[in-house]
């Protein structure tokens, strides 16, 4: 059985929904990279089964787009937490977290990287403030993950 | 009073601006965006019950001019739940563009497996982790329990097996569309990669036990059944029509058949009618309340026509299940009760779980296919204009239609989803438990959440939202009769999770 990189970064959200694909452009900028010590997975959404690919790391961090965080980016804790998005086919970070403490235990540490987004239609391209917004977070990222695997 | 209209009289009311108004909006535990209205006269009596359907309208728009060699990535990204129905539907409907009308068999058993992952895996997430809650504590238990963490306490075994099925059926999807999403191992004329023998042999390794697990959830929910009788015979029950793919040799077949139709009585309406002409069957009624259609069988018409589709309706009208482990269980569904359950609502969810077993037992008989190896990949013919895919997704019946003009270019598309099909069917239950359960009744979260597992035993996806942190797609208003709003909630993915997201 392969051992699992001890990073786990997770994208979230849909290609072609304008900025909902801030979190999978993030993740394939990262794929350029070939970052070693780091995996890299991306969905349209967070479901249970997220739970699984969380064992055995050693940092954990959700990528997604969001309407709220102040631009360009936020990087915060988050840990397991019951909320409503249990009932939905989505999932938020907090819930898969809860999901696993309750399948596995105590969950990695994890944080959740919120870049800021504007618009989401569908068949639209990023916005020009979410492309300014991906690539400030990208950098930092890149050197935030450099520190962490020199660690 | 008609029998498939029995509560035509709840869709419009007389007075409705005397009426006070409750609104479910939108559903919980359904994709995207759904909302039920409740008009309730001074005495709390049911006068008017919808269910609304915030549908999206781009997707036809999002696929006209693209050239069609792209339509069956592309069509993945419409829906995150069910990508691989789209993008094997729109595969068979761009066959017939490619003139591929017999796929090699190391395609079409490919494309098979494929489709029973997807099966295995959306059916697994639809009753262990978003049906499971309410059947195992009760409709209207304890909402803080109510949810999958509260089974992961209570049925730990459960929760842990629902999760590792919808895993395994993911792991089907890797393997053979090539990536866990956005795959593109379908094309049209066939498929661009076969099946290697290390990955069959990982699939292998656990497809015995995922069996076993599957067989398990059929009989829990036979079990649940059993200590409920009387309650889930009743709830939502109303008599319809049924619509499905079915096989040359009356089997059910999920990927690929004739159209069948069957009245209430299970009287065979049609049979065996190719779906390359579907609308000289179906056709689509418009509401004025509503966006999305309204499908009903033509011969009978709009009033008397409309039906059901999905597992509950798959498993009633094949002849027989090509596998016999869910055979069996189909024989004991249909013979459970003299047959109640195979009319009911929450018949839904027995079936479901009977599918569930079906594609379990199919994978395993493909994975030891030797097809699967095979190097004829692609097959094509005389290009024509027009295609039709038509395939039974988790959730019922599904079909791509385009038109590609000289160019290669989509110049039309018409894709009719599985829960449009089953519009009327929705409100009609919706009607039923309305009247069960509330009629005259001060409204709790308990009962309101009567009318939600009324919905959700369909498993509707309703549109394609985005789930960006923030965006909050699920939220409840409660409304009083002078329009005003006494209290919401909203549901969805808050970038700070609070008791009020």
């Amino acid at each position: 059985m392969n051992i699992p990189a001890p990073i786990l970064i997770i994208g979230i959200g849909n290609p072609s929904r304008g900025d909902d694909a801030l979190g999978p452009m993030l993740i394939e900028h990262l794929e350029a990279l070939a970052l070693p010590d780091v995996e890299l997975i991306t969905d349209f959404q967070l479901q249970v089964e997220f739970a699984l690919d969380l064992q055995a790391r050693q940092k954990v961090i959700f990528v997604d787009a969001s309407l709220n965080a102040a631009p360009p980016f936020t990087f915060t804790p988050v840990v397991a937490a019951e909320d409503t998005s249990y009932s939905s086919h989505a999932l938020s970070p907090s819930a898969v977290l809860h999901a696993y403490q309750k399948l596995f235990g105590e969950p990695p540490p994890s944080s959740v990287l919120a870049i800021r987004g504007e618009a989401f239609e569908l068949g639209e391209g990023l916005s020009e403030a979410a492309k300014t917004h991906l690539e400030a977070a990208l950098e930092w990222l890149r050197k935030r993950l450099a520190e962490m695997t020199a660690d | 009073m008609s029998p498939v209209a029995q509560f035509k009289n709840l869709e419009t009311a007389i007075h409705p601006e005397t009426l006070r108004r409750v609104a479910i909006d939108p559903i919980s535990r359904v994709e995207g965006h759904g909302k039920v209205t409740l008009l309730l006269d001074e005495e709390d009596h049911i006068q008017q019950v919808r269910l609304h359907i915030v549908e999206f309208r781009g997707f036809e728009k999002f696929i006209q001019g693209r050239p069609y060699w792209e339509i069956p990535v592309m069509v993945q990204r419409l829906c995150g739940i069910c990508p691989v129905s789209h993008h094997l539907a729109a595969s068979k409907a761009l066959d017939q563009i490619v003139g591929a009308h017999h796929l090699t068999p190391t395609a079409d058993k490919l494309r098979r497996l494929m489709h029973y992952g997807q099966i295995l895996q959306s059916h697994a997430l639809h009753f262990f982790h978003l049906s499971s809650p309410d059947l195992l504590f009760g409709f209207g238990s304890d909402m803080a329990k109510r949810n999958i963490v509260g089974v992961a306490a209570a049925y730990p075994d459960v929760a842990r097996q629902g999760v590792l099925l919808r895993k395994y059926g993911q792991e089907v999807i890797r393997h053979t569309a090539g990536k866990r999403i956005h795959g593109t191992g379908s094309i049209p004329g066939g498929v661009n990669k076969n099946l290697s023998l290390a990955e069959r042999d990982e699939l292998l390794k656990d497809v015995y036990q995922i069996i076993g697990w599957a067989r398990g959830a059929v009989h829990l929910t036979k079990q649940l059944f059993e200590q409920n009788l009387a309650e889930y015979n009743a709830f939502g029950r109303f008599p319809s029509h049924t619509f499905s793919l079915i096989r040359a040799d009356g089997a059910m077949d999920l990927y690929h058949g004739g159209l069948r139709a069957k009245d209430m009585d299970g009287k065979m309406i049609f049979d065996h009618v190719n779906y390359n002409h579907y609308w000289e069957q179906i056709s689509e009624e418009v509401k004025s309340w509503s966006y999305m259609k309204f499908p009903f069988l033509k011969v009978l018409g709009p009033e008397k026509g409309w039906y059901r589709v999905g597992p509950l309706a798959r498993v009633v009208q094949c002849d027989f299940i090509p596998t016999p482990l869910a055979d069996k269980e189909r024989q004991d569904f249909m013979a459970f009760d003299a047959g109640n359950p195979a009319g009911s609502t929450l018949g839904y969810h027995w079936a479901r779980m009977i599918e569930m077993l079906h594609a379990a037992e199919a994978i395993k008989e493909l994975l030891h296919d030797e097809d699967l190896q095979g190097t004829d990949l692609v097959v094509t013919g005389e290009h024509q204009e027009v295609g039709v895919g038509m395939i039974e997704a988790p959730r019922g019946t599904l079909i791509h239609h385009y038109h590609v003009d000289e160019n290669d270019q989509v110049i039309r598309a018409n894709l009719i989803v599985s829960t449009t099909h089953n519009n009327q069917a929705m409100n009609e239950a919706v009607r039923q438990v309305a009247m069960q359960y509330l009629d005259g009744r001060k409204l709790t979260e308990g009962l309101l959440n009567h009318i939600e597992v009324a919905v959700r035993a369909f498993d509707p996806c309703l549109s394609c939202a985005t789930h960006a942190l923030g965006k909050m797609p699920l939220q409840v208003e409660l409304i009083d009769a002078e329009g005003k709003q006494i209290d919401q909630i909203t549901r969805g993915v808050c970038d700070q999770p609070t008791d009020r997201c």
